[in-house]
């Protein structure tokens, strides 16, 4: 952390987007995390996304729970909602938000304690339920905040700074995700923000629940020679799949490629997200091939990274539920509340 | 791009872009902060290195730092630089104890010709040596310009005669009342240099009919002049000044206290082609001065050997596309009455005593050739300085060439070549003290620009050696120098540690770095975080970095060196450090030179 806060003072030439603002309007507090913190680039990875978006912060809610990724959501976009939950129960949090305002765009932050090991039910049950949000799952392979005690995620064998192995096999968030028909699931590296920022964009256009795997590295705990999760180890290993390239809905694709190497995926909003495949084997589509490739790799020690399955026609939780499309909050009171007559309806049918 | 090399002096140099800009390259950012330590002789020393006379240059200095100021760039009104170098001018404790005195003598005899600024510096550079320094000056006061040409109520005579004295009492042969006619003389006389700061002494004459038949017509330096020395005492209600330079300037405001009532300065051309600093120009029209623009001067009409007044044509200009003004038409003739008129439209210079025979080449405009950088001329031994060498500049640049020449004199006497010019230095050191704790002020502080306090305009005319600044007081003081970047805290890079974790690019306030594949320039400005079209402002390049082989790029042109990179970065690559630009002068082989010791 710094002592000093970052100066209001920034470039008179700042090149501003669709909706007027800067990026430094989508900027929060001063991050007290560790110099040098992957969830640092996250954030700013969040806000660049929010920027080129041109969605208004106030458009935005965010949700988090307990660890070093769930303080970041009062490093980014200042101006939107949050709220901070108990530890492991974000998805709760922000499945009833969502159910209460499906007008919001909602990102949940979150880590690999928070949601691997306590809040591993509430996050297989918010993607089960296919909740319309983003969730960043801030992946360092440590507790941070707890002096760097190996999480869920950390590969067997990895080593902790004192030198000690893992002896446990990690939990895959992402093939977890594909398993439990999360539709889709991205993973990037904080370090990478050519490819994370995109990935973002796409993962916030999608309409249903996004998963992106961060790999982010923790330089003070995990960030040593012998750690998996380093970023230099991440770097040497990343093998990339599909480079997501997100298109909006009234952009032009200009990028050039072979057709067959390039295909568009069109999202809910109108907005496109152009594929462009590194690995011609893999496709992002195909669910039960995209987990054996990545089971494949991974046993091999390689970090498959890039947008790893989407679901072009996936229904969120208001589809399912067929519920109202206005916020509770602006529907008239009678509706909301249709009185004691309409309950004793209610009740009738089940005497 | 390469990778750039910032061991080169002039990288760093050029970041802190007052000093940059400023012809003797005071270490602005080094005083602003001993005047927030309180620390006013310190700064006055600081600021005395370099310039010689803080006292007068933090008053009527030219200010070219102001305008090169990053802040300016930032929030439109850059550091008050020349305020602060007076607040150090004048809370500074005597400082005699603390400069070196006249050294042992090493035999060797100096002619400086003229008391102005150029030779006053060669001498304050050249006296702790050993050197006898034997200045003669025509006037019975010494100066040059700055008493002659700079009226009193902007710099008082005390101020001048101070820092004059504390070169001259340290054992300079002043000759007073002595003009010297004859430079083969002169030579003849055995000195082992001379040194000709003689200044630009001749004000241009427009030659227009009636220009002869009236007393009441005065070319503005030689008015000036008398002013300073209490020959001229008043002048007539009615007063057009033709010209609108800093020279028309002093003349307007001048005559406004010995007597004019209706002062008007005549432009040939339109507002924001005036050669006054805009400060002058304010001050000026503060004091109810009217500037008629487009007037071109026609005629003296003289009547009966009285001046009546001057007719002038009114012209009209387009302005062109790339912002240049078109020939002018004639739009009318105009008559404006007057009962003197002054003249400030520049000046020469005159070297009526110099001989044409003595084997110095004079170029087109009568002035000799000077070296630009040894200021010798074809005449070994004989070396010229201030606007005697290259025309009409300003006392700082009088300072530096006094430098420069001294250095040159130094080593011609010492029978060394004097094109071989020592080299300038650059120490870098770490302003680190902990985690996040910097030896400097690093937090951003959005003040506005302080405004100069001025006497009362009741008060200021009843005499004109009331000063019209009064100076900042102790409050704009505190928050002026807080105003100041610290543009000499530097960002320095380590490529071999970074681990390219983006924390700096994402902190930084100003988007000023950026990490990225390397290209050439023009391509690499194009792929910064915010855009770099300040092609006057360098790019920092680094080494290819470890992991990914990408590069670090800094674009220098608005980084406000608060230093949140460094602290965000986790392996110290990037560190805050303190440059000191070391400049040579003149040093005999015992180390002793024109700079304080204690």
């Amino acid at each position: 952390m710094s002592y000093i806060t970052k100066p209001a003072i920034t470039h008179p030439d700042l090149p501003r987007n669709a909706v007027g603002l800067t990026l430094r309007d989508y900027e929060g507090s001063m991050s007290t995390l560790c110099a040098g913190c992957g969830h640092d680039s996250v954030s700013a990875a969040i806000m660049q996304a929010y920027f080129e978006l041109a969605i208004e912060p106030h458009r935005v809610a965010k949700v988090s729970g307990i660890g070093c990724s769930s303080k970041t959501p009062t490093y980014f976009l200042g101006g939107a909602h949050g709220f901070n939950s108990v530890h492991g129960r974000m998805p709760s949090i922000a499945t009833g938000a969502n159910a209460a305002n499906r007008q919001l765009q909602y990102i949940g932050v979150s880590g690999d304690g928070d949601s691997l090991s306590i809040g591993l039910g509430q996050f297989a049950h918010a993607i089960r339920r296919n909740v319309n949000m983003l969730y960043m799952l801030e992946n360092n392979g440590v507790y941070g905040l707890t002096k760097g005690q190996f999480s869920a995620s950390a590969d067997k064998g990895s080593k902790a700074k004192k030198g000690d192995a893992n002896a446990y096999s990690p939990i895959d968030p992402a093939l977890l995700a594909i398993s439990l028909g999360c539709t889709f699931v991205g993973r990037s590296f904080s370090g990478d923000k050519e490819h994370l920022v995109p990935l973002i964009k796409s993962a916030i256009s999608h309409s249903g629940f996004a998963l992106l795997d961060i790999i982010s590295p923790c330089v003070t705990f995990n960030d040593h020679e012998g750690s998996t999760k380093s970023y230099a180890h991440t770097r040497e290993h990343m093998r990339e799949t599909v480079y997501a390239d997100f298109v909006g809905q009234h952009e032009e694709i200009v990028t050039r490629v072979e057709p067959g190497e390039y295909r568009q995926v069109t999202m809910h909003d109108g907005s496109r997200v152009g594929l462009r495949r590194v690995d011609d084997t893999y496709d992002p589509t195909d669910r039960i091939s995209a987990i054996s490739y990545i089971e494949k790799y991974r046993a091999g020690g390689a970090v498959v990274t890039g947008l790893l399955y989407v679901e072009e026609s996936s229904e969120d939780m208001h589809s399912t539920l067929g519920s109202a499309e206005q916020a509770m909050s602006d529907l008239p009171y009678e509706k909301l509340n249709p009185g004691a007559e309409a309950l004793k309806r209610i009740q009738a049918r089940w005497r | 791009m390469k990778p750039t090399n910032s061991s080169d002096p002039d990288h760093f140099h050029r970041v802190v872009d007052c000093q940059w800009g400023c012809p003797a390259h005071t270490d602005v950012p080094r005083y602003i902060r001993q005047i927030a330590q309180g620390d006013f002789t310190g700064a006055y020393l600081e600021n005395r290195k370099s310039n010689v006379f803080p006292g007068v240059l933090g008053r009527v200095c030219d200010r070219p730092c102001e305008p090169a100021c990053r802040r300016g760039r930032l929030d439109e009104t850059p550091v008050a630089i020349c305020r602060l170098k007076r607040v150090a001018a004048d809370l500074s404790d005597d400082i005699r104890d603390k400069l070196p005195p006249k050294g042992p003598s090493n035999g060797k005899r100096i002619a400086c010709v003229g008391a102005g600024c150029a030779s006053l510096t060669v001498a304050n550079d050249l006296l702790p040596l050993g050197y006898d320094i034997t200045i003669f000056e025509q006037h019975d006061k010494p100066g040059g310009l700055m008493r002659t040409n700079i009226p009193s109520f902007r710099l008082p005579a005390e101020v001048l005669d101070d820092e004059i004295n504390l070169i001259v009492e340290r054992g300079v042969d002043l000759r007073l009342n002595t003009a010297v006619t004859s430079m083969t003389e002169l030579l003849d006389e055995g000195f082992d240099a001379v040194f000709v700061g003689t200044g630009a002494p001749r004000g241009k004459d427009l030659e227009l009919p009636g220009r002869h038949d009236s007393d009441r017509i005065h070319i503005g330096i030689d008015w000036l002049e008398s002013v300073a020395f209490d020959h001229t005492e008043e002048i007539g209600e009615n007063v057009l000044i033709i010209g609108v330079g800093n020279t028309a300037m002093d003349c307007c405001r001048s005559a406004l206290r010995l007597g004019g009532k209706n002062v008007s300065v005549l432009a040939r051309k339109p507002r924001g082609w005036f050669k006054a600093s805009a400060w002058e120009l304010e001050d000026a029209e503060e004091e109810d001065v009217s500037i008629l623009i487009n007037h071109s001067p026609k005629a003296f009409i003289v009547e009966d050997g009285v001046l009546k007044g001057m007719t002038f044509d009114k012209l009209h200009y387009d302005i062109t596309d790339n912002n240049k003004l078109s020939k002018p038409q004639v739009l009318e003739e105009v008559f404006l009455p007057c009962d003197d008129v002054i003249l400030a439209i520049g000046q020469d210079n005159a070297f009526p005593w110099i001989e044409r025979d003595i084997g110095m080449r004079f170029n087109q405009y009568d002035a000799p050739d000077v070296d630009e950088v040894t200021h010798g001329v074809e005449v070994p031994g004989v070396f010229f300085g201030g606007d005697s060498a290259f025309g009409p500049k300003n006392i700082i640049w009088a300072v530096e060439h006094g430098h420069r020449a001294a250095i040159s004199i130094h080593k011609y006497c010492a029978g060394e070549d004097i094109t071989e010019r020592p080299a300038r230095g650059m120490n870098l050191l770490s302003t680190k003290m902990g985690i996040h704790e910097w030896s400097y002020s690093n937090d951003f502080d959005d003040s506005e620009r302080r405004q100069m306090r001025h006497v009362e305009l009741t008060e200021r005319f009843k005499n004109i050696r009331i000063e019209v600044e009064l100076g900042f007081d102790p409050e704009q003081t505190a928050r002026e120098v807080e105003r100041c970047l610290n543009c000499d805290v530097q960002t320095v890079f380590s490529a071999k540690d970074c681990i390219e974790c983006d924390a700096c690019m994402d902190v930084c306030p100003v988007y000023c770095l950026t990490i990225t594949d390397n290209c050439d320039e023009a391509d690499l400005r194009t792929r910064l975080r915010a855009p770099a079209s300040n092609a006057e402002q360098i790019l920092f390049v680094s080494d290819a970095l470890p992991q990914t082989g990408k590069v670090m790029v800094k674009d220098e042109n608005l980084c406000i060196h608060c230093g949140l990179c460094a602290e965000r970065c986790p392996t110290g690559a990037w560190d805050m450090r303190k440059s000191q630009l070391i400049i040579p002068y003149a040093t005999d082989k015992e180390g002793r030179c024109q700079l304080t010791t204690g």
